[in-house]
């Protein structure tokens, strides 16, 4: 089927590349047509539907993943654009074990999302800011976290999270109670 | 919302790329971040038969400050990376300043600064920055390179000097002079979307009284945009609100932004005028005069 797919790729005109990613830690080699966006690559080739797509041009921040450790919106860059990057995805953030990352910890106790369609680019969004930042005012972090919209919330109980898991992440172990 | 098939290329040098620009000139699009011909071809507004993707060519993503003080960006330097590096906030203030206003942390770390005046969005920062700092603009194609003067640049909307077979690999701007002062404001529907107006501020000051002045403005036209006569009437003014107002009553009188979905051309105007006071102010607020 893939195959299929190819033939007709290259008969319309398009380029086909091999693309090595290493996707949370594991090598994903593909072999896509030149146009496919990184968030395709990811859900559809790779198997990795955490990743979102709201509006596949930039706006929404919901396919947001990081790109050797950057935040970047994986619908705005082709697959090909970052072959031999390392790329970590909403699924790469638990532990093996399953053991939730502080962040995803603090937005279940912060009842963050209501539909969470928009949690991955969110969650993704959220983990940048505190690798750049590990102590962000809650104007900072709306700041940041200006780049991903929410249709549900109302945006409250999103920054109420990242709050939580600021304290959390700063060695409070009680995360507070907001 | 997926681009149309095109040829993709991906050169390991410069001369490699200039050679496919030359080859295939107007069907022909250079991928560097691809922070907006991605969202382009998405949205199939753009179409290109081949894509010159100029992400892997070395020595293109360097930050250079000469003898003179004088800074000159590669094509491959991030919107991130001038936000972060040290030598920008010394010696090309008016870029630091800009870049929290440009786009999200997502999309700054992969779109370049050069992609961005290169693209002349008329609402993005970059644009009126180039026309308040005056840089000169290095385009190279494979018959050879030329330079480029910042006022020439912009020719309309989404539409600058550079030819299809050209990419502008580097812009060299001026050594900020010890008397500049200057700043980037805007008012967007949500910070780091396309302003719906903006402008970039510089100014030079002896004393308190203003020596040049350069206003450039951006979501008031098809372009980036300045007015010299607000401009001419700082000039010889001393800093203070008086004078801020002035000019600012010359920007909402000359100007004659576009309307569109968000925001009347009125409101546009009102907006320059607005913006006009708040960067003259947030320019000079360290001058100690009380503007």
């Amino acid at each position: 089927m893939t195959a299929d797919r190819l033939a007709a790729e290259e008969s319309a005109g398009g380029s086909i590349v091999d693309v090595a990613l290493t996707v949370n830690g594991r090598s994903a080699p593909v072999r896509v047509e030149a146009r496919r966006t990184l968030s395709d690559v990811l859900r559809e080739d790779v198997g990795l539907t955490g990743t979102h797509l709201g509006c596949e041009h930039g706006v929404c921040g919901a396919c947001t993943v990081l790109i050797d450790g950057q935040p970047a919106r994986s619908c705005l860059l082709l697959a090909a654009q970052v072959d031999g990057a390392e790329i970590t995805t909403i699924e790469g953030l638990a532990e093996p074990d399953g053991t939730l990352h502080p962040i995803q910890q603090a937005m279940m106790q912060a009842h963050g999302f209501q539909c969470a369609f928009c949690a991955p680019g969110f969650l993704m969004s959220a983990v940048a800011l505190l690798a750049d930042n590990p102590q962000p005012t809650r104007s900072e972090i709306r700041e940041e976290l200006a780049g991903n919209l929410c249709r549900c919330t109302g945006y409250q109980s999103i920054v109420d999270g990242v709050e939580i898991a600021v304290r959390r992440m700063n060695g409070d172990s009680s995360g507070g109670s907001s | 919302m997926k681009p149309a098939p095109f040829t993709y290329h991906r050169p390991e040098t410069l001369d490699d790329a200039l050679d496919l620009l030359a080859t295939h000139g107007d069907d022909a699009k250079v991928l560097a971040g691809g922070q907006s011909l991605i969202p382009l071809m998405a949205l199939r507004m753009g179409r290109p038969g081949h894509v010159v993707d100029i992400g892997r060519i070395a020595g293109l993503d360097s930050i250079t400050v000469g003898a003179d003080g004088d800074v000159t960006i590669g094509a491959l330097v991030r919107h991130e990376q001038t936000r972060t590096s040290t030598d920008v906030a010394t010696h090309a203030p008016l870029i630091a300043t800009a870049m929290p206003w440009v786009a999200h942390r997502a999309i700054r770390s992969r779109g370049t600064v050069l992609g961005s005046i290169a693209h002349g969005d008329p609402a993005a920062e970059m644009p009126a920055v180039v026309l308040a700092t005056e840089p000169t603009l290095i385009a190279r194609s494979s018959s050879g390179v030329r330079e480029i003067a910042a006022a020439d640049f912009f020719h309309g909307y989404l539409d600058t000097a550079l030819r299809a077979d050209e990419i502008l690999t580097e812009v060299r701007f001026p050594a900020w002079s010890p008397n500049a002062v200057g700043a980037v404001v805007e008012v967007a529907r949500r910070h780091g979307d396309y302003a719906l107006v903006g402008m970039a501020a510089m100014l030079t000051v002896d004393g308190d009284t203003i020596s040049s002045a350069a206003l450039a403005y951006f979501g008031a036209a098809s372009t980036a945009i300045r007015v010299p006569d607000a401009e001419q009437a700082l000039v010889g003014a001393t800093v203070s609100a008086d004078t801020f107002d002035a000019a600012a009553a010359i920007v909402s009188a000359e100007l004659s932004p576009p309307p569109d979905i968000h925001a009347s051309a009125a409101y546009r105007r009102h907006l320059a005028g607005v913006l006009t006071v708040r960067g003259l102010s947030a320019a000079t607020a360290e001058i100690g005069a009380d503007a």
